[in-house]
């Protein structure tokens, strides 16, 4: 019932509006603290331009940008920096995510509460943008363009 | 608050959840159910939710209706039997 479009004007605009919004995806992840957006807004407009590739410009050029086999390995390091922050601030002395005891010398509590939240959101950003793209990836099975 | 938007956007809403449960075609309701997320996330943040309607615009009107075309795929307009 769908079919691909080949219509040059959808795939020229949506090569052109993919960097924009990976541009605008990562500034929402690292001034997320500051403004409205973070780690789950930008992960998801992340995915959503890479799903926005994969379906406008076909399969094997998209695999170029984000390979589908490393839709399931990313989600699982995105949350694995999320984790690993916590257990490191655990191990400076403080509790789970208490990112003014993470052990990196000679930064201010505040700067490294700043240095936290931005690792953690960075983690956050991409488990989403992963878990995003595989769930597509295992529902379209590949042949979405056959 | 300019209640007057705020009543187009209503109205907006009430009108794309008509449209997009009677639509025959399953394309075109994909398409006003973006529609009507794209207004719901409109009215968060006119009412002062701007993270929840930014999520809303981005997860509502854009993952959702990918979704929602990759299970159409699979779909067909006459039953097989």
């Amino acid at each position: 019932m769908v079919q691909r479009s080949d219509s040059i004007i959808v795939g020229i605009v949506s090569r052109f509006m993919v960097p924009l919004i990976q541009l605008f995806a990562l500034y929402v992840i690292a001034h997320g603290h500051y403004s409205p957006g973070g780690g789950f807004q930008g992960g998801a407009l992340l995915g959503a331009s890479v799903l926005l590739l994969r379906l406008t410009v076909g399969e094997q050029p998209s695999n170029l940008v984000f390979h589908k086999k490393y839709g399931t390995p990313m989600s699982g390091f995105g949350v694995f920096i999320y984790a690993a922050v916590g257990v490191a601030a655990m191990i400076g002395g403080g509790v789970y995510l208490d990112y003014a005891n993470l052990p990196i010398a000679g930064m201010e509590p505040a700067a490294l509460r700043s240095l936290g939240i931005l690792l953690v959101e960075t983690g956050v950003g991409i488990g989403v943008m992963a878990t995003m793209i595989a769930i597509f990836d295992d529902l379209a099975k590949g042949d979405f363009h056959d | 608050m300019i209640w007057q938007l705020e009543l187009i956007i209503y109205l907006l809403l009430i009108a794309s959840a008509i449209v997009a449960l009677r639509a025959k075609d399953l394309l075109a309701a994909i398409v006003v159910l973006s529609v009507y997320s794209f207004g719901s996330a409109f009215l968060f943040a006119i009412l002062g939710a701007v993270d929840v309607g930014f999520t809303e615009a981005v997860v509502g009107a854009g993952i959702t209706g990918i979704l929602f075309l990759a299970a159409l795929y699979y779909t067909t307009r006459k039953s097989v039997d």
